[in-house]
């Protein structure tokens, strides 16, 4: 909320400087987003009248005038504002005037004629003013007095951002009344002359829903000028609140809700059938909005009606029909309280937030329709004239909301804050803000204020007192808690572990939107469901991932089309699979991704520059799954994706179950996303790989292993990881190590063969092996292999 | 004798005049093989007189061990040189890089998340996660925001549908582990969070983590403790630091955190407060008996105080010539 530091000031004037009052206000919670003066610097700028104003001689635009300001002569001033005229008051900038942006005035002669001084617009003195020429000040606007001190210009708007609870201060006279508890100083209300019937026409109310409006004033006055002028200092107020002028009656309701946080409205009472009605929507029911829109009235909304018809949407929004327009003569005016309860959630529904719908969905103080339907009507009589009918108030005391009675423990207050604050200091704030207090042993019976709707529970109180009491002159101490040790695993492999080995070996992690491209994302899982946001940042934000596919690889481009000619990238997150057994229809399983893209190595003087491939990627997941200490776990098997290269893409399985995926990116996705050749890409589920085996120490062996190489020949379909199991399960103990060291395929092998060569590691722990046994058992291992896959020794 | 003394000289000159190793080995044979020049001499200690004998063999030995010695130095000599111009030969230009696999690096939001985590953990702070699509209850309800509540307005929530959302704050998670878990509780939950909301200053997806302590008389004073020391620690410099109240409906009283940055302003930091007891009933605790303060931060602000980022954007683009400055 913007407010005018000056209106705040007539209200309570603390000697506090600009920024200390800011620095109070933010402090007690009413956050100050910003300080802004109304005017730019400028001085010698003062108040005349045009008292004659003739044609320059040679120029067409412009006037030679002579101008009163209050001194012994007149003075000559050239103006070139087509609206200059005679009688006019107007600001004059005189000679040695200094404006903004260090414009100093001199004397001048403007094509022959001599000026002594400048007629000033607005913009010219930086106000945030549209306005067309020259200033046109009020005709009683007093001569010769500075413009900064006539128009205010010393003033500067404050904007605070409330929070949701805070109502009470939506308006001059809450925001006064917690800088008087901040500064311990009383607040000045506004008087006035209250306005009493003149005439006894009156309009009819009955209020059918009083849980949800509790207390309704109507007042009728009739014979209104609607096209008076809004006095100067009332637009300035409006103006530096954030309000633009509109009418009179539009900115005296809108005037009374920034000076007391109070919506109004007014009716065209020549619009009106009949009496007053405030009710729910009869079936359905339509109206026109103020802003044109035609709405159906939903069916828990809270209207204004007339015998006939909708008005307006209570508490919200005026109909256009009932509108004040330049044609009105007399006015219902309605203040009101209206339920937060009537509001919440229902103006949003329909699109719809207003400042009156702002205020009354946070709480209006109900005490103050009385005050303010007559604060309202002095100002319509002051500016419009008219005469007042008599104010017919209905009301329904059991549903207007009382000041909340709580009871504030000092056990509980010392044990909340950790603090001791005095009984006096205690008492003193909660009176300050307005509370009735009645004081015992330890105890204090807190009757709060009716403009409080925050105010409910013993917490509450100990907020307003930490709050008033400055929670910087809480002490700070470190916390006293219970040594208890929270249960630890070694079998469980902290994620840290495994984003530290693909930093290691060069990985840089990523983080991608949660959220991807549908079209994308359907190029990598046709034909898969995806939760689509309803109401998104942009479509291609719009759907919920079904792997780290699409945002990896989008990375991948990005980085490629910016010169980057080696990608290595990881993502740890969840991936949102549709699934209505699963809590709240979707599972979201952590994951791991990686990919790498352009060169295995950054270009250096000793290494060959290769293009990275499949094994380069499935090289830094075996090292991942390699923390587990189970490798022979997990197996990959070839498979398909549609996302991945037929031939060059496997799952990866721990224990026979599929939990990942790896592969080539299928070269035709690699236009969609902007791939600049070969991209390598796994991901897998976090939860599968996390789990690692303990250490189980054996002896090792004090007799020497003994190496025997097998070059055996299958079928290329055959794969090594089968072979290499195979030679596991029939070794028996002694066979302690297996490694496939070649792969051949070409000269002396058949077509649609390979020569695998494989050194079998022989060992045992009592004793050295005999030539004879270690024979035995490569026989064992090559006449299985024989069996199983059809191979032959190699020649 | 002459002539051995002439067979030393010459054996000596030989020796001095080898340049190889091979050479000397010949001379070895040459001078003292078993057909050698100094051996047959020994042979001949036969046809001597008796008397002479002694007197013979001394000097054949004599002259055996001379050439033997030279034999030895000029080997040793020639090894040396030899080594020498081999190391020479392999010496090399040490300024050359090394074949190194370029480290990688963590994300500065991960790098920040495991800097707090590893602050908190030293407290006991134990780390726990959840759904980011979340449910109504444990998103709003539980955190005493009502269905209408004007704070729910503020969230810009992405909703599936009214009862399921993309979590806006990671504070479901204090609900989900208080639901199962007894106090005293002490824990952190980092993560992912969404608003609808994507400007300079906001993108539609950032991290925060939060933090719940619970046991019996837990208190403001020590909250402020808490965070004062945290945020020394994360900034690594003794800045002022204030608390400022504020309104968060699941916190009473609530507190907003600011830090006086390095241009003389306040910046927020950290929002916190004493858990309301609402918030405790709704999960079947005692307000009564438990106390419990909870705070909740944003990663990428944290992270661009601390390391000068200065587009909140840049987070989530992923470039390389981004990240790579996070080693």
């Amino acid at each position: 909320m913007k407010f005018s530091e000056s209106w705040l000031r007539e209200w309570v004037n603390p000697s506090v400087s600009r920024e200390e009052l800011s620095h109070q206000i933010t402090m007690a919670g009413l956050e100050v987003d910003g300080v802004e003066p109304v005017a730019a610097d400028f001085s010698g700028v003062i108040v005349g009248e045009v008292v004659e104003c003739g044609q320059h001689p040679d120029a067409d635009k412009l006037r030679v005038t002579k101008i009163n300001v209050g001194g012994e002569e007149l003075i000559d001033i050239v103006c070139g504002a087509a609206n200059c005229r005679l009688g006019l008051k107007v600001a004059v900038a005189m000679v040695g005037a200094v404006l903004p942006g260090d414009f100093k005035i001199k004397k001048a002669k403007l094509r022959g004629q001599p000026s002594f001084g400048m007629l000033c617009s607005f913009g010219e003195l930086g106000v945030d003013i549209e306005s067309d020429g020259i200033i046109e000040l009020p005709l009683d606007a007093p001569v010769g007095q500075d413009v900064r001190e006539y128009l205010d210009l010393n003033d500067a708007v404050i904007d605070v951002d409330l929070t949701a609870n805070r109502a009470d201060c939506l308006g001059m006279a809450g925001l006064a009344r917690e800088v008087g508890v901040l500064n311990r100083q009383a607040v000045t209300e506004p008087t006035w002359e209250a306005v009493s019937a003149t005439i006894a026409d009156e309009v009819s109310i009955d209020v059918q829903e009083p849980q949800e409006c509790g207390r309704y004033l109507g007042r009728v006055i009739k014979n209104v000028n609607v096209k008076a002028e809004t006095p100067l200092w009332m637009q300035e107020k409006l103006r530096r609140s954030g309000i633009r002028s509109i009418d009179p009656i539009v900115d005296i309701t809108n005037y009374v809700l920034v000076e007391f946080g109070q919506p109004m409205h007014a009716f065209d009472l020549a619009k009106l059938d009949g009496g007053i009605q405030v009710r729910k929507p009869n079936g359905e029911e339509k109206l026109t909005l103020l802003d044109g829109n035609e709405i159906t009235i939903p069916a828990d909304m809270l209207i204004i009606a007339d015998q006939a018809k909708p008005l307006a949407l209570a508490g919200v929004f005026g109909g256009e029909y009932s509108g004040v327009t330049a044609e009105t003569t007399d006015i219902l005016l309605e203040c009101a309280f209206f339920a937060p309860l009537a509001i919440l959630g229902k103006a949003r529904k329909i699109g719809l937030h207003t400042d009156s719908s702002h205020r009354f969905e946070r709480g209006v103080d109900p005490e103050l329709q009385q005050k303010v339907m007559d604060r309202a009507s002095r100002l319509v009589l002051d500016i419009c004239g008219g005469e007042a009918g008599p104010v017919v108030e209905v009301k329904s005391d059991e549903h207007l909301p009382k000041p909340a009675q709580i009871l504030l423990r000092r056990s509980k207050l010392d044990k909340t804050l950790g603090h001791h604050i005095e009984d006096n200091d205690v008492t003193e704030i909660l009176e300050r803000l307005g509370f009735t207090v009645a004081v015992s042993e330890g105890l204090w019976n807190v009757t709060t204020a009716t403009y409080r709707f925050d105010m409910a529970i013993e917490e509450d109180l100990i907020e307003e007192v930490a709050r008033i009491y400055g929670y910087n002159n809480i002490p700070n101490i470190a916390p006293v808690a219970q040594l208890s040790m929270s249960d630890h695993k070694e079998s469980n492999i902290n994620i840290k572990r495994v984003r530290s080995m693909l930093v290691a070996r060069g990985f840089q992690e990523a983080v991608t939107y949660s959220f991807v491209d549908p079209k994308q994302q359907e190029l990598i899982h046709p034909g898969a469901e995806a939760m689509i946001l309803p109401n998104p940042i942009s479509v291609e934000m719009s759907a919920m991932r079904l792997s780290m596919f699409t945002g990896l690889l989008t990375a991948v481009g990005y980085n490629q089309s910016r010169q980057q000619n080696r990608v290595r990238l990881f993502e740890t997150g969840l991936r949102f699979v549709p699934n209505e057994a699963a809590e709240s229809g979707v599972s979201q399983q952590p994951m791991l991704a990686a990919v790498i893209a352009g060169n295995q190595n950054d270009e250096h003087w000793t290494m060959e520059s290769k293009t990275v491939d499949f094994f380069d990627l499935k090289g830094d997941l075996e090292a991942v799954i390699g923390l587990t200490a189970a490798d022979t776990e997990f197996s990959f098997r070839a498979a398909t994706h549609p996302a991945l290269h037929p031939g060059q893409c496997a799952e990866i399985l721990r224990d026979d179950r599929v939990i990942g995926i790896i592969g080539t990116v299928h070269p035709s996705l690699e236009k969609p996303f902007g791939l600049n050749g070969k991209t390598i890409i796994f991901e897998l589920e976090l939860d599968a790989l996390l789990h690692a085996n303990l250490p189980l120490a054996q002896t090792v062996s004090k007799f020497p292993a003994n190496r025997r190489d097998i070059a055996i020949v299958v079928d290329d379909a055959i794969s090594a990881d089968d072979v290499v199991k195979l030679i596991r399960k029939v070794g028996e103990n002694q066979l302690v190590g297996i490694n496939l060291f070649d792969v051949y395929r070409g000269k002396g092998v058949e077509e649609g063969k390979k020569s695998l060569a494989i050194a079998l590691l022989l060992q045992d722990n009592a004793r050295t092996l005999e030539e004879k046994e270690i024979a035995e058992m490569v026989d064992v291992v090559v006449s299985a292999l024989k069996d199983e896959f059809n191979a032959s020794l190699r020649d | 004798m002459s002539q051995l003394t002439e067979i030393v000289e010459q054996a000596l000159a030989a020796i001095e005049g080898a340049t190889d190793l091979k050479a000397l080995d010949d001379l070895r044979v040459d001078y003292l093989g078993k057909k050698g020049q100094i051996t047959d001499m020994m042979k001949m200690m036969g046809k001597l007189p008796p008397e002479e004998k002694p007197a013979f063999g001394q000097a054949v030995n004599q002259a055996k061990q001379t050439v033997q010695k030279q034999l030895s130095i000029r080997i040793d000599g020639l090894k040396a040189a030899e080594l020498e111009a081999q190391l020479k030969a392999e010496s090399i230009d040490v300024s050359l890089p090394g074949r190194r696999i370029e480290n990688g690096g963590l994300h500065p939001v991960t790098r920040t998340i495991e800097r707090i985590e590893a602050f908190f953990g030293e407290l006991g702070f134990v780390v726990k996660d959840g759904p980011e699509i979340e449910d109504d209850f444990h998103n709003f309800d539980a955190l005493n925001i009502s269905e209408h509540h004007p704070a729910r307005a503020d969230h810009d929530t992405f909703y599936f549908n009214p009862k399921v959302m993309l979590r806006t704050q990671t504070s479901g998670v204090q609900i989900r582990t208080m639901e199962h878990e007894k106090p005293p509780l002490r824990i952190i939950s980092p993560g992912r969070v969404y608003r609808n909301d994507y400007d300079q200053t906001h993108t539609p997806m950032f991290h925060q983590v939060e933090g719940l302590l619970v046991a019996e008389n837990v208190n403001f004073a020590e909250l402020k403790g808490i965070l004062h020391d945290f945020l020394r620690n994360f900034f690594e410099e003794d800045l002022q630091v204030r608390f400022r109240p504020s309104y968060f409906p699941f916190t009473e009283p609530s507190a907003e955190v600011d830090v006086m940055g390095k241009n003389g302003k306040w910046l927020e930091v950290l929002g916190c407060g004493m858990v309301h007891p609402n918030v405790l009933r709704s999960v079947g605790i005692d307000p009564e008996k438990y106390s419990g303060f909870a705070f909740g931060m944003g990663v990428e602000r944290l992270s661009m105080l601390r390391y000068g980022v200065n587009d909140l954007r840049s987070f989530f683009e992923n470039d390389l010539r981004f990240l790579k400055q996070f080693k």
